[in-house]
Parts: structure tokens; sequence; C-alpha cells
């Protein structure tokens, strides 16, 4: 869904999706981050179940919350990722999470 | 200046808190700290440049971002504060500021503020904008500044206004053109713009503008005067369809225009008057920025939409109002340092009367249909809302108690337009004579932990349980 620009080089930093390894890099978001490797919907509406993913990209629309190093609730769009980091989406909500990957 | 990177460090009280670090809000600062006055900058990002000049403090920031580089260096050279990652939660008429920053949690007070916090996109609630792939074309553009990501798919560009063009050229330079452009701008529209086209045709974002149209036109397929938009999903794919044909896209990018970030000027209670010619709020100040709470100013897009360079220019002109107020320099000092950056907003603003005219979104997208998710937070539909108003809710507030609207996490960020708009539509009166709803601190969710390491003193109680 996202591609990065070739002329941009950053350092690569490793963190943990749902238990899983994957890469980002210097300089990312969790959000972009997370939107860099395909992911799409972050987390189910609690009332609705509905898939939703991040909007605003700017802190106004909180649809981009994920857990982050176990504190719930997180804008990812406004968190500088760090290499290491735990991010969760299944621990958001009981239904599945849908990924582009 | 100083980056704070833990709030206890700060101090217990600034002469000047600036909220926001785009471009009116480091001029600001920037301003205020050279002559003298103990100032603190806080942005809920990581770093300077506001959503303009995202990513402007950056080890290697993109090229988009370089008109920014002087104001940057006049604020690292500052004697200021600045907190980044820092969340401003509450604000009282007493200046009293309740700040965030991960798991913990201050209150200072400031004998001014400049509350500098930008624009957000309008909403644009057609069918089908809350599916994962949808997104706004800021959003598209932060992560190009930020981080040099482009979209890689199928993209289609749906709305109107100045930014879709732009993003749509930086897509093309970056060789990732966009698959499809649906113009909702209405054809009425240039009629309505011509009256202002003599300030255009001889302000700055003629010719630029101009040129990136011509490139944008050449080389995108566009739809105009697109009607009926409706997103759908099947298995991964998004399909956007409109009244006379559809398609399918990986990324569905929506615009309409931007438009005041007044949350904290509405939870501290300052005046906001309704723009007919912007379909928006915006503040009510005077000269020098200043709201109708004293202490606090409003400076660059959050006091009605400019632009970047009007924003440095309101930026200067709040803190020089914020000096003489203070009695750091004389009145006529003042209005003496005010006169270049006065003459600087004029020619700034020169041009946006021709843009506010012909990008005024269309009322059908400003209006969602009955079915169509009005509050995103709450998942609660345009439908539910007029049911409310027909059942009696006749404010913004009674909407908002009857139906859930306005109460998620985002706290009505991104439904009050549309809420205002609707109220005004099925009861038949001007939006000028509707209230925005409350907004009461805090104006962002805060972890419990949080709110836990505030001392418990006076000024914290009234933070917490109100004023």
């Amino acid at each position: 869904m996202f591609a990065r620009q070739p002329e941009r080089v950053a350092q690569p930093l490793r963190f943990v999706l749902d238990g899983r390894d994957v890469e980002g890099v210097e300089g990312d978001t969790v959000a972009s981050a997370l939107l860099a490797l395909g992911v799409r919907a972050f987390r189910h509406h609690a009332a609705t179940g509905e898939a939703r993913g991040p909007f605003c990209l700017i802190g106004a629309c909180f649809e981009c919350l994920v857990e982050i190093d176990g504190l719930p609730g997180r804008r990812a769009c406004l968190t500088t990722l760090r290499a290491g980091m735990r991010v969760n989406l299944a621990a958001m909500d009981a239904g599945a999470v849908i990924t582009g990957r | 200046m100083r980056r704070v990177g833990s709030l206890p460090t700060l101090r217990d009280a600034y002469d000047l808190v600036v909220v926001g670090a785009g471009p009116a809000g480091m001029a600001a600062a920037a301003e205020g700290s050279r002559r003298g006055l103990i100032t603190l900058l806080v942005d809920e990002a990581s770093g300077l440049g506001g959503q303009i000049w995202r990513g402007l403090d950056l080890s290697s920031p993109s090229p988009w971002v370089r008109d920014g580089f002087a104001l940057r260096a006049e604020v690292e050279a500052a004697a200021v504060d600045f907190a980044p990652s820092t969340s401003v939660w509450h604000l009282a008429p007493d200046l009293h500021l309740g700040l965030a920053q991960g798991e913990t949690a201050r209150l200072i007070a400031a004998r001014h503020v400049i509350l500098a916090t930008g624009s957000i996109e309008r909403p644009m609630p057609v069918p089908g904008w809350t599916l994962p792939g949808v997104m706004t074309v800021g959003a598209a553009q932060t992560l190009l500044k930020a981080q040099g990501l482009l979209p890689g798919g199928r993209t289609i560009l749906v709305g109107s206004g100045p930014l879709i063009w732009q993003f749509a050229a930086q897509c093309l330079a970056g060789g990732r053109a966009p698959t499809l452009f649906l113009d909702t701008t209405p054809r009425a529209n240039r009629r309505l713009a011509l009256r202002h086209l003599a300030g255009f045709a001889t302000s700055r974002y003629a010719r630029a503008g101009l040129a990136l149209v011509a490139t944008v036109r050449r080389r995108v397929v566009r739809v105009a005067a697109t009607e009926g938009i409706a997103i759908a999903r099947e298995g991964g794919e998004l399909t956007v369809a409109w009244g006379r044909g559809d398609a399918r896209a990986d990324l569905v990018l929506l615009h309409q225009g931007v438009v005041p970030n007044l949350q904290l000027a509405l939870a501290a209670g300052c005046a906001v008057v309704w723009n007919p010619a912007r379909a928006a709020f915006e503040p009510r100040t005077d000269d020098w920025g200043r709201t109708t709470v004293p202490g606090i100013a409003i400076a660059g897009d959050a006091g009605g939409i400019e632009g970047a360079e009007a924003a440095e220019a309101r930026g200067r002109l709040a803190a020089l109002g914020v000096l003489a107020a203070m009695g750091a320099i004389a009145d006529g000092e003042r209005d003496r340092a005010a006169q270049p950056w006065r003459r600087r907003l004029a020619r700034a603003r020169s041009g946006r009367a021709f843009l506010d005219a012909l990008f005024l979104p269309d009322r059908r997208f400003r209006l969602p249909e009955e079915g169509t998710t009005l509050c995103r937070c709450e998942g609660v539909t345009a439908g539910a809302v007029r049911e409310a108003i027909a059942a009696g809710a006749h404010s913004a507030d009674r909407v908002k108690a009857m139906t859930r609207a306005g109460m998620g996490p985002c706290q009505g960020r991104m439904c009050l337009l549309p809420v205002i708009e609707t109220l005004a539509d099925a009861r038949r009166v001007p939006p000028s004579t509707l209230a925005p709803w409350r907004i009461r601190s805090p104006v962002v969710p805060l972890p419990l932990a949080a709110l836990a390491t505030l001392p418990s003193a006076e000024a914290a109680e009234a933070a917490v349980v109100g004023y």
C-alpha cells in the first residue's frame, strides 16, 4: 500500500509486532512502520466490530490506537518507533486483525 | 533551545506557553524568547515543524519542508524550552495548563498562552470512509514528508482543494502516479471564485499553482465535478463508485480542505464565530490574535486558514502583543516591530479569498447521507443524528447527549462540523446561530497512571474534576 522511496536511506529498526520480529526504519512512527509493512487495520471498533485503520496520522482522529509496550490505547501516529518495541494489535480486541501481508 | 525530555524538568511557571510547533508556534516562541520572555513551546509530535513542515528536524529532512529551515535555525538558537511528544490536555481560563508525556502528567502556570494548534482536515463523510485503506490526503502527505513513504499500489484521490493537487504532483515527482483523481469541486464554484480573481492573479499562489495544476491534469486521469461517492470493500480490495463509474483501489485518499483545530480554544472558553465563506468555526480575535479569554491568543491556521507564510507572521504578531501586554516592550515599539509582519501577512493573504471560494466543498459532501457514519468513534450514523434532531435535540450538546456523537476518544474533532451542518440543515437555520458543543478537560484521553502522577493541589483537582 505504501512504498519507501529508494533515495531515502535510513537505519533499519527491529521491533515486535504481535509476537513476530519485524522491521521498520529510524524516523518511523509506529503507524508508518506498520503501514510500510502492509498492515491496514490496526484494531476493531469496540461497539460495531468494524476493522479500523489509521486515518489522519496527525493525532486528531484516534483511529490508530494500538498497544505499545504493554500500554493500551496509544496513538501509533504520534509514537516514535524504537528498537525492540512490542506492538500488539491482537490485544486490542477479540477479533482477528486484517492485514495486507 | 532546550529539549524537555521529561516533564519534571519543566519550570512551574512560564511567561509564555506556545502550543503547537508549526510555523506560527515556532515564530511566536522565537520572537517571545528573543525579547526576554521565559518561553515554553509544546507539540504532540516528536519534533519541530508542525504538519506543513513535518520531519523538519530529522537528520535528513525531506525536500518538501525546505521553507522551514530558517525558522528552525532561529528556534534552535533561542533560549526556549521545547517539549516534544507532549500533549496539552487541559487549558483553564486562569492559564493553568495540563501537560502529558507518555505516563506522566504535569500542571504548569502561564502568564500568557498562544495557541498555534493549526488545522485538521475537514472530514469527508462519504459511505465507506471508515474502512481500513481509506485515509486522508494529508495523512499520506505526512508519510511522504516525515518517512519518505509514497502510495505504492492503485491509489484513488477523492475530493477537492489545493492540497490534493499538490499531493498528486508529489506522487508524480516520486514516480508513483495516482490511478485516478475524482475531483468533487462543484462547477458553480468557478463563477463564485471569479470575483476574487484579481487578488489571486497577482498572488504567489497563481504561478506555482497553475503550473502544478497543468502537470497533474496532463498526467493523472481526472473526473471533474464528481458526485455520489461511495467506497466499499470486497475481500482485500477497495472499490470506489461514483455517479458514472467505479474503480478498484488499494488505497483511497480523501480530502476536502482544512479547518481550524480549536479543541483547546473551545476548552478554555474562547468565543468562536461561524465563517460562511469557509463553512467553519473560527475564533474571535483582534489584530494581535487575542481571543475573548484574557491572556490567550491564537495564531496561524487555528485562527482561520491562511497558510504557512501568514502563520509565521501571525505568530510574530501574537508574540509582540504578549510582549507589550507584559510591559517588556512599549506599545510604540510593538507597532514598529509589527509593521514588516503586517505587510507580509497582507501579501500572504492575497489570493486566499479566491481559493476559499473555488474550493468550498460541495454541501452534499459536508452533509452525510442517512446511512453514512457521521461520528467515527461512536459509530453514529447521520440518520441517527437526524432522528435525535427531529426528537428535539436542537443544539450540538443535545445531539451529543442523545446520540453519543462526539463522545468518543477524538472528542468531536472529526464530527463537530458535520453535526453542526446537519443541525442547521434539519432545523433550517444558518449555522451561525449554532454553537459548538462544550469541550471539557482532558481534551486528549489521559492514562489514569498519568493523572496519578499529579500532585494533589487545588489546580490539579480543578483540572480533573472541572472548574
